[in-house]
């Protein structure tokens, strides 16, 4: 009643083979035995986390490839390509130092860097959470007709931002080089466990957002609000010490509290690190002018480079957890995205 | 023999909502409640297709075989039950889909093919095949967006084909392309065919089903309603989907009705009794019920057959003496016999009328009165089935033996009954 299959001429020295039991039944059809012809692939309603995690591996492929993609479309058609996306970090970065060091008279040292420093941490986070937020809805061509795996998407974005990053970095240098400023050697050694740190913490926001925008699309709005409310709680512009090592939490202990609640933000830890080892240094002085005596301001944590480091992996730690519960998240909204769409 | 896709008690919800708010803030305002009205797309499927098959799924919009199509891609999540598909798949839901405008052919290649799960080192072997096979050489490093529609679907479909999977679902995109690409489009489904590979087919194309695929499931309602050999599937189809039985619209035209009436019509074929469908080639007998008050002498008996599109099949002959009848006070019973109908799958609706031999008067006239169906359980399509024979000779090299007439060498049509034929 069905077609038959033809066995290959006498390549099968079992003339009944059981295919339902063995695990040969591409022995018994005529393809060429190779990759995958006996994996088993499940659907049905329950979100399998390992499943998915293996499936994100198997498509690391396409997530370079979706990069590569909005990278060619996003700089498509610009004479000056890669330099257009320098031009908003560029602009962000020169509004706060005119308005802080010039207006507001910050006395920091090489406060252009500091911004930088802080600057190029956000950049990253915020960049990929606003971006992956409506990357789901705007790719809906895809996301209804093809199946794959569609967290990809949202980490497309965070790979994107990270190419960005990258660019960032590369002015970076070639501004501290340029003003001659050293970096903390051994807290740079640690960058990159906050890079990790930060690339998972921002994929599992990115990935959570994305999804939960496809039922209520004014996530998108109101994650700006809450970014922006984010980005002052964190000290980018400011310096940490300025709050909490500034002699005023002596005299308030509520700040002492403060103070670990402040640290609970995940960004905050990897923002300080960022600083510590680009700035390079934990305080700076300032002599008022018709003083002679140096008022010395303190702006970073005098942490070890293990305190900064047991930091990073708490925050690591944490985020590795909610990067598997935003998948879980994702994948239980996932069901009924070609619907929603 | 393995199975290829098992397909277990897949149910799959719907909400389809009565006011739909997509803001939280809309959400917020409503308390939270979105009212909504459960919708069963698909409801306890359960279903088996083997290795190496070619499978259709027959049904009208809205049967829910996209909707399954889509669960056994893993496009959609089922409500409840279970998949399992064994090997890779590829599904060819919409061609193209994913292709960015603004990137070349070349990237859409490589984008595409990831997209349907191909390594890049994979596809990089397959590109040559793949734009070969879309015929876009010239094109490749073009943007898509000017691209037309002729080539960027042409372009999907290579994609999709040379993926090469273990099981490919197709929903009616083979007629893509012009005539030469159409056919060989065609070949590579064959030669999937032929590698043992697993294809599905989702169609409300009766012809697709019937030349392409070994078994088929007709759905409706989100049900299967049977899983059977295409034949016997697209009977099913046609008959419980397409309204056999309804007799709408059969409405009295008689314009001196009250003289002679047509009554009850039935329809009666060489299969009768055994099945309610009749095969391409079995008699058939149309019987209608005369009543009439006053004898009704140089009658003429007419018949017209139209199929499901209301297409006209055969109208009889107006001056055709054989349907002149003498229908005498109180009527009679009137045959209509056709010894063999060579009509091929449909639904053929059958009219019915009396009028006088000088057309002067129609006594009455019941159009579309009753249905007869006729199902073909061979892979001939099309409305009709013509007689054929071939013959095959080797070329005469004109030095022996006369040269026979036209038709010659053709015996007397005999044709195979149907009767047993069928599985």
């Amino acid at each position: 009643m069905s077609l038959d299959i033809e066995k290959p001429a006498s390549s099968d020295p079992d003339p009944n083979p059981e295919p339902e039991q063995s695990s040969s039944i591409g022995g018994s059809t005529r393809f060429v035995p190779g990759q995958s012809h006996d994996r088993i692939t499940i659907v049905n309603g329950k979100v399998q986390l390992g499943q998915r995690l293996k499936d994100l591996w198997i498509n690391r492929d396409l997530l370079m490839l979706l990069v590569r993609t909005e990278l060619k479309v996003k700089y498509k058609g610009s004479a000056l390509g890669y330099a257009w996306s320098m031009l908003n970090p560029a602009l962000v970065l020169s509004i706060y130092y005119v308005v802080f060091k010039i207006i507001a008279r910050n006395h920091q040292p090489n406060f252009a860097i500091w911004l930088f420093a802080g600057l190029l941490v956000w950049n990253l986070f915020n960049g990929s959470s606003l971006g992956a937020t409506s990357v789901v809805v705007g790719k809906a061509g895809i996301v209804k007709k093809v199946a794959f795996p569609r967290e990809l998407l949202a980490l497309s974005v965070v790979g994107l931002n990270m190419v960005l990053f990258a660019i960032q970095v590369v002015v970076l240098i070639l501004a501290m080089v340029l003003f001659g400023i050293t970096p903390a050697w051994q807290f740079v050694a640690i960058l990159p466990l906050g890079l990790v740190a930060l690339l998972v913490f921002t994929g599992a926001l990115s990935i959570f957002l994305s999804a939960v925008n496809v039922y209520l699309r004014d996530t998108q709005h109101l994650t700006e609000v809450l970014l922006m409310a984010w980005f002052w709680g964190t000290s980018i512009v400011y310096a940490y010490g300025s709050i909490f090592l500034s002699g005023h939490q002596k005299a308030h202990p509520v700040l002492k509290w403060l103070q670990y609640v402040y640290l609970l933000n995940p960004i905050t830890p990897i923002v300080l690190t960022f600083q510590r080892a680009i700035y390079g240094v934990t305080k700076y002085s300032y002599t008022p002018p018709g003083s002679k005596v140096p008022i010395w301001y303190n702006v970073l944590p005098t942490w070890s480079v293990a305190g900064y480091s047991a930091m990073l992996v708490a925050v690591l730690v944490v985020s590795l957890g909610l990067f598997l519960l935003a998948l879980v998240v994702f994948g239980r909204l996932e069901g009924n995205f070609a619907e929603e769409l | 023999m393995a199975v290829a896709i098992e397909v277990s008690d897949i149910s799959k919800q719907f909400r389809l909502y009565n006011e739909k708010h997509t803001s939280l803030k809309e959400r917020v305002i409503h308390g939270g409640k979105m009212p909504f009205t459960p919708f069963w797309a698909l409801r306890d499927v359960n279903v088996d297709i083997y290795q190496g098959e070619t499978f259709g799924i027959l049904g009208r919009n809205g049967c829910g075989k996209s909707t399954l199509l889509k669960c056994v891609a893993g496009i959609l999540k089922p409500t409840t039950g279970e998949i399992k598909v064994r090997g890779s798949l590829a599904a060819m839901l919409e061609l193209g889909a994913g292709f960015q405008p603004d990137l070349s052919g070349r990237d859409n290649i490589f984008l595409n093919g990831s997209l349907l799960g191909l390594s890049r080192a994979d596809i990089a072997k397959r590109f040559d095949d793949i734009v070969a096979f879309a015929e876009l050489e010239e094109f490749i490093d073009n943007q898509v967006k000017f691209y037309s529609s002729g080539m960027y679907v042409r372009l999907g479909f290579a994609v999709a084909v040379n993926v090469e999977p273990d099981v490919l679902l197709v929903d009616e995109v083979l007629a893509v392309g012009d005539a030469a690409f159409q056919r060989k489009c065609l070949d590579h489904v064959k030669k999937f065919q032929r590698e043992g590979r697993t294809i599905v087919v989702v169609s409300h194309g009766a012809d697709t089903i019937r030349q392409n695929c070994a078994r088929a499931m007709v759905m409706n309602h989100g049900k299967v309603i049977t899983v059977d050999e295409p034949g016997e599937a697209i009977r099913v189809y046609l008959a419980d989907l397409l309204g056999v039985g309804t007799l709408e619209g059969s409405e009295s035209g008689g314009i001196q009705g009250n003289v002679l009436a047509i009554g009850t019509v039935m329809a009666d074929h060489g299969g009768s009794g055994a099945r309610s469908h009749m095969y391409p080639g079995e008699s058939l007998t149309i019987t209608a019920d005369l009543d009439s008050l006053a004898a009704v002498p140089n009658g003429m008996a007419t018949i017209a057959i139209h199929d499901d599109q209301n297409e006209l099949v055969f109208a009889s002959d107006p001056d055709d003496q054989a349907c002149a009848i003498d229908v005498p006070a109180g009527g009679g019973i009137v045959k209509f016999f056709f010894p063999d109908v060579p009509l091929l799958d449909g639904t053929y609706s059958v009219s019915v009328g009396v009028r006088s031999a000088t057309e002067t008067a129609i006594y009455d006239w019941k159009d579309q009165v009753t249905k007869f169906e006729v199902a073909n359980p061979g892979r001939a399509t099309g409305r009709v089935r013509l007689p054929l024979e071939v013959r095959f000779q080797l070329r005469s090299t004109g030095t022996t033996g006369e040269v026979p007439a036209v038709g010659a060498e053709f015996a007397p049509l005999a044709l195979p009954g149907w009767e047993g034929s069928p599985a």
